[in-house]
């Protein structure tokens, strides 16, 4: 933070930027909406909040900021999980909201290019007149925007088929830190050089600032069918997973709830689950009516088989609607039964499913937290919910704790620490778990050929060395003690 | 299959070089040491350094070291009847994992099954500073840190010498037929347009001498619908068909001529540059047997949006791949300046400079 301005001139910087008035908030009551994103434990009023409406403005907003050396984090929809748009007091907070519009459909090569703020739906629904779709569906569609997604690599329920946002984009536009606008990616399907694209997704805002997307589009399936499966044990509705996947079939989507997720589910939507049942799937099928016709035949034979002890199928469209509306509820429907919830996010491979859980449960027990799962079982990426009472003194650093424990048993067992919401804030000290010292000093290093002084969203996503000194619990890498050159608090 | 860890040996090696300041040329199996430009080095084989660390078929993810030949990795997973979705082109039987995602080759598949980066899962690399660093890892979502692992794609060993790859598979397909009919390139690109656009169980798509080629993968049922929906006029083919376009073995690609590579959207109509036509991924990557000047050819591919690579037989004066904007290049030269400080992997073999 040492290389960072003055920050009381608010005023002086201001004039030397020269924004329209319209693009700035600046009262206090204009910048408390900004304090916090998706993940409202975490807040923080900001210095300055800059709403741009030209790409030129971005670039000249970057530019002077670097120039003064002052801090800039950029949001888009601020539906993020992890504080990834987490202001801050001596930065500006860069809005990309008023980038909100559709510049190009181009039919012929299945492709839109948006500018960052328009929503992930909209797409979807602006191509749909044309049989076509925009595939990653992160359960905030209808609200989370496309530049949001693409710094997050944002996924969603169809994930193991379709991939995440990495996968179905063709090109940026990014302005970097001393201003410089870059094409990233192309619309043919590769680009020379290094793949910037790759990199820049999933960068949670610490390498350049997006502009423009352009994303791939599909054709919208012929026809997609649900089955809902319910089992007596989330153990074997693990092992159902594993079958379906070895028999060669690719589910669109594969979702699993627990017993405690599933009654909240169903509490609050009606989706018709058994309320029952200690776990159930979600499984959709789609493609060509017949293929989809064979499959539903020879997967519901799979799930019997494996021991489910019911398996639905859909009926119709509204019936498919409302299964999955039960899944998409499931974190507002758990909002309704505790006064607050803590969502993780690891990824484990997935035969670790039973061990994961049961080691979950034990520790819920323990701390007297209850925690309800909900599970993209087809990527193995795991949402355990936390239930919390904020306002019970001790709760909340208690339920922490207890999520950081969740985050490095997925590591333990070849995981990750986040699947889909990003480091931000929230995970930045598990980071100093699943990287050692060398890893972290690579990702510094690559930080610096981006933005050399560490003015884009500083503090979030990569850890520095100090911060994983005073976390305490590093990786350890062949028996010797990380970061022997550091002094420990 | 030979399993033999030579990690340490292979970092000791880099370390010595960045130290010494001395450039490394980082080889596999040789069937790709054609690509890109020859560059100096005393050279770093990494073929000895096999075998798979993971496979687990329920859970569509492979693990191996770099050396492994493609062939062992392929005929393992056909054992469970899975394969590798990016369908890489084989020069020769000795093609490596490593090879394969360096060079960031894939087949005809491309369009419809994704490319070697969209496979990829994660990487074991040493740097140029001769550190061992892991990234991603063996899951398919996960974003915890720079996405490293798919930037290794393509990058021709520049940035790091790849030790170990994990790979998301994908189950084969149960029936695939390949069907061909006359058509010219200009329809065969509007045609491809449009069948892209609906819901067809495609897997590849190509255009050779008056003549559309297309594979249809999935079930019986569904592609005997498909083949209904497409028209009568199809003919069958045989399916070695594609393999000889993927691994270069049909006549097309025995032309003494400059080959070039044209990366375009895939919709561009025929573009007006004088030579012989191979058109694959559905219009997106264009083979050009072509004596045209390097500055036409990429100047006509530049004016659609596309980029075009000297792939063989070119003259060691010009750039293989086509030159970046200014700016573009400088943040190449400092993200290679972050994981190879002293320039020693692969010097030049990319770019000049890089």
């Amino acid at each position: 933070m040492d290389e960072t301005a003055d920050i009381a001139d608010r005023d002086g910087f201001l004039a030397g930027l020269g924004l329209p008035a319209h693009c700035i908030l600046s009262e206090d009551s204009e910048l408390r909406p900004y304090e916090c994103d998706g993940l409202s434990a975490y807040h923080q009023v900001p210095w300055l909040v800059l709403l741009p409406e030209t790409v030129q403005q971005v670039q000249s907003i970057l530019g002077y900021c670097h120039q003064q050396k002052v801090p800039l984090v950029a949001r888009g929809a601020g539906t993020g999980l992890s504080g990834g748009a987490l202001p801050l007091a001596n930065g500006v907070l860069l809005s990309l909201a008023r980038f909100n519009s559709i510049l190009d459909i181009d039919l012929a090569n299945r492709l839109a290019r948006v500018q960052p703020g328009v929503r992930n739906l909209a797409i979807s629904q602006t191509v749909a007149q044309h049989g076509l779709y925009y595939a990653p569906d992160p359960s905030s569609q209808i609200a989370c925007s496309i530049g949001g997604n693409v710094a997050e690599n944002a996924g969603g329920v169809h994930c193991l088929k379709y991939g995440l946002t990495v996968h179905n984009i063709a090109a940026l536009k990014i302005v970097c830190m001393d201003g410089e606008l870059l094409n990233i990616g192309s619309h043919a399907l590769d680009s020379a050089g290094y793949d910037l694209l790759a990199l820049m997704t999933g960068s949670e805002g610490l390498l350049g600032v997006i502009v423009e997307v352009t994303v791939r589009l599909l054709p919208v399936p012929e026809t997609a069918q649900v089955l809902l499966a319910a089992f007596d044990s989330v153990e074997t509705a693990g092992h159902a997973v594993a079958e379906i996947i070895s028999a060669g079939i690719l589910p669109a989507g594969l979702e699993m709830m627990d017993s405690l997720a599933i009654r909240a589910a169903e509490d609050f939507v009606h989706a018709g689950y058994p309320d029952d049942a200690a776990a159930i799937l979600l499984c959709e099928l789609d493609g060509t009516r017949a293929e989809v016709e064979a499959l539903i035949s020879e997967v519901q034979e799979l799930l019997t088989g494996m021991g489910a002890r019911d398996v639905r199928l859909a009926q119709d469209d509204q019936e498919r609607q409302k299964f999955w509306a039960g899944r998409k509820a499931a974190f507002p429907a758990v909002g309704r039964i505790s006064p607050d919830y803590y969502c993780m996010d690891g990824t484990i491979p997935r035969r670790h499913l039973g061990k994961v859980l049961s080691t979950i449960r034990q520790w819920s027990s323990e701390y007297d937290l209850p925690v309800a799962n909900v599970f993209h079982a087809g990527d193995g990426n795991l949402h355990p919910l936390i239930l919390y009472d904020a306002n019970k003194p001790g709760e909340l650093e208690r339920t922490e704790e207890f999520g950081g424990r969740i985050l490095e048993l997925c590591i333990s067992v070849g995981g990750t620490i986040t699947g889909e919401h990003g480091v931000g804030m929230e995970k930045i000290n598990q980071m100093c778990v699943q990287f050692n010292e060398d890893e972290l000093r690579q990702f510094h290093a690559i930080k610096k050929a981006f933005d050399p002084h560490g003015l884009l969203n500083p503090g979030k996503a990569i850890p520095t060395l100090a911060r994983c000194a005073e976390f305490g619990r590093m990786h350890v890498h062949g028996g010797e003690l990380p970061f022997p050159e550091l002094e420990r608090f | 299959m030979i399993q033999q860890d030579l990690t340490e040996p292979l970092r000791e090696r880099i370390a010595g070089a960045c130290a010494d300041k001395t450039p490394v040329s980082i080889r596999g199996g040789n069937s790709k040491s054609f690509y890109g430009h020859p560059c100096e080095g005393e050279s770093v084989d990494v073929s000895q350094h096999t075998g798979v660390l993971e496979y687990e078929p329920s859970e569509l993810v492979i693990q191996a070291r770099a050396g492994t030949a493609l062939t062992d990795i392929e005929k393992l997973l056909d054992q469970h009847r899975q394969m590798l979705a990016f369908d890489p082109p084989h020069f020769s039987p000795k093609g490596t994992l490593g090879g394969a995602v360096a060079t960031g080759l894939a087949g005809p598949g491309r369009p419809f099954t994704g490319s070697v980066r969209d496979s990829i899962l994660g990487v074991g690399l040493i740097n140029g500073r001769g550190e061992i660093l892991n990234f991603g890892g063996q899951v398919m979502k996960n974003v915890a840190g720079y996405d490293v692992s798919r930037l290794m794609a393509g990058a021709l060993g520049t940035l790091g010498l790849l030790t170990d790859v994990s790979l998301k598979v994908l189950p084969k397909p149960a029936s695939v037929y390949t069907l061909q009919q006359l058509c010219s390139q200009q329809d065969a690109i509007l045609r491809f347009s449009e069948w892209m656009a609906k819901p067809l169980p495609l897997s590849a798509a190509c255009w050779f001498d008056d003549h559309l080629y297309l594979r249809l993968s999935g079930t019986e049922t569904g592609i005997r619908q498909a083949q209904h929906q497409l028209g009568d006029k199809l003919l069958e083919q045989a399916p070695d068909w594609w393999t000889s376009i993927r691994d270069h073995r049909h006549d097309f690609f025995q032309r003494q001529s400059p080959l070039w590579r044209l990366s375009v959207p895939p919709a561009t109509p025929p573009l007006a540059i004088h030579g012989e036509w191979l058109i694959d991924w559905a219009g997106g990557q264009r083979w050009l047997s072509s004596a045209e000047s390097a500055e036409t050819v990429r100047r006509i591919t530049a004016s659609v949006g596309g980029h075009a690579t000297l792939f063989r037989n070119g003259d060691q004066t010009t750039d293989v791949f086509h030159p970046l904007p200014a700016p573009l290049f400088s943040l190449h030269r400092r993200l290679k300046q972050a994981l190879d400080p002293k320039g020693i992997l692969n010097p030049g073999r990319m770019y000049k400079g890089l």
